[in-house]
């Protein structure tokens, strides 16, 4: 449902920057209840994020490097990248110090499934460790695995697993 | 559920017996383990009616003919045996049940003969006679008589193949018996999963939930009343039982960030489990009605995948503490921790057979596989070669696995059947894809 709304954000704000040329239905998707109305309003844009609520989850996509960071194979560390992007979550984190968040651990499909549950609350862990250890409450931050059950790359291959190992800031509404 | 009764072969003997029931010295003889390349040719007619009646599954001539199919299909499948084909089959009277045609059965080849009849009774359950004969021999092998209601004729057929193939084999039952597993469809990414249950066949399919969360990993109690499962169930994934008979669901894990990988203890008293705090997974016991967990395993890293011996004194695991997956064995209180696998790869999902003799795991090495070994670690042997095969489950007579088969891609994964020599690989037919099947014991 989050996922769903973000979208529907997305799709309100870039039909806003699209200019002129591009003209708007005539009936926009219904806002969302939980979303805040300027959120869909065009006209009032809001400095650089243009119909971006701050301390939202589309502020925060917009904000940071990324909101996820990848892992090696049957790995858990967080390497020199993943560090820069989790130092960009941090950032905007202490901007919002009431906005709390869900960090998910993913695996690729190469790991049994019981094995993959636990190394996705290890990635999950890591990556929370280390927002808390950059200044997050601890108490803004909760974790789920969802170990090989929720893949984005659908593909088998090298290429489509590095994409699944995976630990994903999710901002709560 | 109606009760299924076993009888003794007086009870329903329509007709005297002619023939003496003492098991001749076996002639007959089937090797489970020896990996056989012949199967057995075993004749099995459709079952004479002792009187044609309507019953609540239909007539009693036409389940007659349903039962006898059980029956092939059951035997087939075991990979022992080889039905003879409809066009070799000769009609059996009632009267002929106890008194077989030796002389015709002699010249189509068939080593051993089953014959049955099926009768409507009076209360509107049915009774289904077997009779296994040796053909060359011409005497009576073993009879069972089962009475059933009329919604559970298939499990006399299943008793009656286990009749028959025990008497042959030396190994204990599999037939009647269930297996629970989660039900795939969907992309990879958004997989719907349900649980469901089905008769070790695939028939008498159930949908047990909704698919309004993931489940994971459902498997049975030992008195299969009730099955213990993974669900993120609001957003908290952590381990429920669900009762077959009220259709109900409750968290039996609470208070965990992540609760997964149940088994009951052999005698039902017990759930391990594992849970994961701040990175760390270790093994825990709780009480299968609830309290306080007891925590198992102590060391750093990735305890999982806990079950019992069939005496519930040790359990197997797996753990990555060496620095990769890895079966260990413990004492059922924790004590004793010892490694058992030391082959090439990584060793995942260990089960304990229910003789005791074998595990079973996932074997990776690129490759996902099934193997076995003793619970010591010798004699380590891979049963299937594919891609991405996982999650063994031990048939009630330990002999035969059930696992799921992963595809490439966004596919679905498949439920299938290995037994202990790897030849009889099988594909257990499911409506949607399947994974994480657990065999259920014998049904009493």
């Amino acid at each position: 449902m989050a996922r769903l709304t973000s979208k529907l954000i997305v799709a309100a704000a870039l039909a806003a920057t699209a200019g002129c040329a591009k003209k708007r239905p005539e009936v926009l998707p219904p806002a969302p209840a939980e979303t805040a109305p300027t959120t869909t309003a065009p006209a009032d844009n809001y400095g650089q994020n243009t119909g971006v609520q701050p301390g939202s989850a589309e502020d925060f996509k917009q904000s940071v490097v990324s909101d996820t960071v990848h892992f090696d194979t049957d790995k858990y560390d967080i390497d020199p990248q993943a560090r820069s992007i989790l130092d960009s979550q941090a950032q905007w984190l202490q901007k919002y110090p009431n906005v709390r968040i869900t960090v998910e651990g993913h695996c690729d499909e190469r790991g049994t499934r019981e094995y993959n549950l636990a190394l996705g609350e290890r990635r999950a862990n890591a990556a929370a460790n280390y927002l808390i250890a950059r200044g997050v409450a601890a108490s803004r931050v909760n974790t789920i695995s969802y170990g090989k059950e929720r893949p984005i790359a659908l593909g088998s291959n090298p290429e489509a697993w590095a994409q699944n190992r995976r630990a994903v800031t999710v901002v709560l509404g | 559920m109606p009760k299924l009764l076993t009888r003794i072969a007086m009870a329903l003997a329509p007709v005297a017996a002619l023939l003496s029931a003492a098991p001749a010295s076996a002639q007959v003889e089937v090797d489970v383990t020896g990996g056989i390349s012949a199967p057995m040719p075993i004749a099995i007619p459709d079952m004479p009616a002792a009187a044609p009646a309507q019953t609540a599954a239909g007539s009693t001539t036409e389940l007659g003919r349903q039962l006898a199919e059980v029956v092939r299909n059951d035997l087939k499948n075991s990979g022992l045996f080889r039905p003879l084909s409809s066009s070799m089959l000769q009609p059996v009277s009632f009267p002929q049940v106890t008194s077989p045609d030796f002389g015709y059965w002699g010249g189509t080849g068939a080593q051993a003969l089953v014959q049955g009849f099926v009768r409507a009774n009076g209360d509107g359950t049915l009774t289904v006679g077997c009779y296994l004969y040796d053909v060359f021999a011409r005497t009576e092998l073993t009879r069972q008589g089962f009475v059933v209601g009329p919604r559970d004729w298939r499990r006399a057929a299943h008793k009656c193949a286990d009749t028959v193939y025990s008497r042959l084999t030396g190994e204990g039952p599999y037939f009647d018996s269930r297996i629970v597993y989660v039900s795939e469809t969907g992309p990879k990414d958004h997989r719907i999963k349900r649980l469901a249950i089905m008769d070790q066949d695939g028939a008498n399919h159930r949908f047990l939930t909704n698919g309004q969360t993931i489940v994971l990993t459902p498997r049975f109690a030992p008195n299969q009343q009730k099955i213990v499962y993974m669900s993120y169930e609001n957003d908290r994934p952590t381990i429920y039982t669900y009762d077959l008979s009220s259709g109900r669901s409750q968290r039996l894990v609470s208070g965990a960030s992540l609760a997964f990988a149940p088994h009951f203890s052999p005698d039902g008293r017990y759930v391990i489990f594992s849970m994961a705090q701040g990175g760390n997974t270790d093994i825990y016991r709780i009480p299968a009605s609830g309290g306080s967990p007891q925590r198992l395993t102590t060391s750093p890293g990735i305890d999982t995948g806990g079950s019992y011996s069939p005496d519930g004194s040790q359990i197997v695991f797996e753990s990555d503490r060496s620095g990769s997956q890895q079966i260990y064995v413990m004492n059922a209180d924790g004590s004793n921790q010892h490694r058992i696998s030391f082959g090439n790869g990584r060793y995942a999902t260990p089960v304990w057979s229910p003789r005791g003799d074998l595990i079973a795991f996932t074997k990776i090495t690129g490759d996902f596989r099934i193997g076995i070994m003793s619970p010591s670690g010798g004699g380590e042997k891979i049963l299937t070669e594919s891609w991405g095969d996982e999650g063994p489950s031990w048939a009630p007579n330990g002999r035969v696995l059930v696992f799921f088969r992963n595809t490439r891609g966004s596919g679905p994964a498949e439920i299938w059947s290995v037994d202990l020599t790897g030849v009889n690989e099988r594909r257990i037919p499911t409506p949607l894809g399947g994974s994480d099947p657990n065999w259920g014991p014998l049904r009493p």
